[in-house]
């Protein structure tokens, strides 16, 4: 972890405002991506991950959410602090995202073609006809069987799985140093999910870009990031290398979450469910927000906010018995 | 696209023999017969009989009918008992007249309409938006005949800014036409303007919610583009629609409007034809505008062909 942080969330806080008051949806969230490293950000449905991707981005629906605190420094800049029209030229450039509905994600009334050249061509300055070899180029390098004549396509020419291709080169096109992928394989068949991911991975090799990848899915944590964040009700419970989080989880959460994935290796156990459900972010529990769901509950836990800690250099979880040792 | 136009075209054929059908038909069952209407009050028996000779109307229904078929396929709508002159020329000569006041107020309605209702779509909850949804409920609530003696009261009797009378052609004196053109075109737009700003706020608030939207600001583009492109683009889609229909009704509301305003288009042709009993004149006046509607509505189906890929591709299939 020597290397300078292209990424650094600092103590994030996203709120919604609704009806009954504010919401936090995202309570201060930090975590660091360094140049060329996918982290994944594991949780369930409403535990902030796909918020915390669009406060990054600076894509919240204003009104009714928006950034209340922190920090989001982009190599060293805040992007929170940046002027609107900066802001906008960071997004598709130095920073793409794609998004987890391929079939939707993609303008119904304009040629592929016209959508990944547009990107090229708002921030470049590049010609038409160089911005279209540019766009072959990209489709190739995601895949699409020949794009000189796919170019030309719409969107509902195309398969889920090819659209997310092109979602792809899309977010490539302008080869920005991060790539935020919300749940990119979610909507996806099976076997074409492990396509995208191997997809995925083989353009990060070879553009060097950072990815932070949500999902809900750990399996695609396992195959695919290097660091994974656990995120639970707006906060992160734990964080660490994938290798480690894996074979020795400290917060009963992400041990809860890892036995209720399926082992292909070994005995095929029934899978284990966690009892309860994500608590609702009207009535959040005051200390730990899973305690109420957590099997290794004492009473301190509900006393206050459990602090995080390095249980080992670069593994952090907010678990006041978290040195015990994981078995949930 | 080629074929799709041939084909919409093939289908309009049908309609067109049911309408003529249907103005033919409709003439009979009305009660009142011409030849009486012609003949005047001191005509006698004999002098009716003779006219309903002439006009052919003492055949049985089935020749009457076929010879109305025979003229038709020949372009001959028959001559009017009224005006002595072919029904096409009396058509046509008025004809644009109306055409060009519904040109008008659909220009009208195209630019305020879509303009109202992306701005109030654009600052939507805002007073903006309070504003303008307040002016389309007005329009679509105010009846245009009233809307027009009330502007013809305001503007042309109180003020005296524009003239009601002695109607000037648009091909004579363009700044003429256009003083004359505007209260009338106005009064039939309102209703449509508001229409059509209802319609495009909540289009735009719809399509600004979509994924593509997203996509569109996440590869930073700047917002007038997301919103000049890749939202109205997709807005046109049912607006198109909807302009479709407001054709229509605009040009059957100048019937109205052009007799509030006592100018001399179809409107007031078919109007007066009726009253007569101009059976010729009525037949042959809604078989024109019946084929000018289903040209048009041709005309909307290909711009939303064109608007619309995924509808081009389904019709090349």
């Amino acid at each position: 972890m020597a290397a300078q942080p292209l990424l650094s969330v600092r103590n994030l806080r996203t709120v919604f405002g609704t009806m009954q008051g504010d919401v936090t949806a995202v309570d201060d969230v930090s975590f660091d991506v360094v140049p060329g490293e996918v982290l994944g950000i594991v949780g369930e449905s409403g535990s902030g991950k796909s918020v915390t991707a669009l406060s990054i981005m600076g894509l919240l629906p204003q009104p009714p959410g928006r950034v209340a605190g922190g920090e989001i420094l982009f190599e060293g800049r805040d992007l929170l602090k940046l002027p609107k029209s900066e802001m906008r030229r960071m997004r598709g450039s130095a920073i793409g995202m794609i998004f987890q509905e391929p079939m939707t994600s993609l303008n119904p009334v304009f040629t592929i073609g016209d959508q990944i050249t547009e990107t090229i061509r708002v921030h470049e300055r590049i010609g038409a006809a160089a911005a279209r070899v540019r766009g072959i180029e990209m489709l190739e390098k995601v895949g699409i069987p020949s794009p000189q004549r796919r170019i030309d396509d719409f969107p509902h020419q195309l398969s889920g799985g090819m659209r997310q291709r092109v979602m792809i080169a899309m977010a490539l096109s302008c080869s920005p140093k991060l790539l935020l992928a919300d749940e990119p394989t979610t909507a996806l068949d099976v076997t074409i999910q492990a396509q995208i991911l191997d997809l995925l991975r083989d353009l990060q090799r070879e553009m060097g870009m950072a990815i932070v990848i949500i999902t809900h899915n750990m399996g695609v944590i396992a195959e695919f990031a290097d660091r994974v964040a656990v995120m639970y009700a707006g906060r992160i419970a734990e964080e660490g290398p994938v290798g480690r989080i894996f074979d020795a989880p400290t917060h009963p959460y992400t041990a809860g979450l890892l036995s209720s994935t399926p082992d292909l290796i070994g005995e095929v156990p029934r899978l284990r469910t966690i009892p309860g459900t994500l608590p609702s972010l009207y009535e959040l529990p005051p200390g730990c927000r899973f305690a109420p769901r957590c099997g290794r509950r004492v009473e301190a836990c509900e006393a206050g906010r459990p602090a995080t800690q390095e249980i080992a250099p670069g593994h952090f979880a907010a678990c006041i018995r978290a040195r015990e040792g994981a078995s949930a | 696209m080629g074929s799709y136009i041939v084909r919409r075209l093939l289908q309009s054929i049908p309609i067109l023999l049911i309408v003529s059908l249907i103005s033919f038909g409709i003439m009979k069952l009305v009660p009142g017969d011409p030849a009486i209407v012609i003949g005047g009050p001191n005509a006698t028996a004999a002098e009716i009989e003779n006219i309903r000779k002439n006009l052919g109307l003492d055949r049985p229904f089935h020749v009457q009918l076929g010879v109305f078929y025979w003229n038709l396929f020949q372009g001959d709508l028959g001559r009017s008992l009224l005006l002595g002159k072919p029904v096409l020329e009396a058509v046509i000569e008025r004809a644009p007249i109306t055409i060009s006041l519904s040109i008008y107020a659909m220009v009208l309605t195209i630019a305020f309409g879509i303009a109202i209702g992306v701005l109030a779509a654009l600052r939507q909850n805002t007073w903006i938006d309070q504003v303008a949804t307040t002016f389309a409920l007005i329009g679509v609530s105010l009846p245009n005949f009233w809307l027009g003696l009330v502007m013809i009261v305001l503007f042309s009797v109180h003020l005296g800014w524009l003239p009601t009378n002695s109607y000037v052609d648009f091909s004579d004196d363009p700044v003429r036409w256009l003083r004359h053109a505007t209260m009338p075109s106005v009064a039939l737009a309102m209703l449509q303007i508001g229409l059509l700003a209802r319609i495009t706020r909540s289009t735009m608030l719809e399509t600004l919610r979509q994924d593509y939207i997203r996509t569109a600001r996440a590869k930073g583009l700047p917002e007038w583009r997301v919103v000049a492109k890749h939202a109205m683009a997709n807005v046109m889609i049912p607006v198109i629609t909807v302009i479709g229909i407001i054709l229509s009704v605009l040009i059957s509301g100048s019937v109205v409007i052009e007799s509030v305003f006592s100018i001399p288009g179809i409107g007031s042709l078919l109007g007066n034809a009726i009253l007569r009993r101009d059976y010729t004149m009525i037949q042959g006046g809604l078989l024109f505008v019946a084929a000018v509607l289903m040209l048009l509505n041709i005309l909307v189906d290909i711009l939303y062909a064109w608007f619309d890929p995924r509808v081009r591709y389904d019709a090349g299939k």
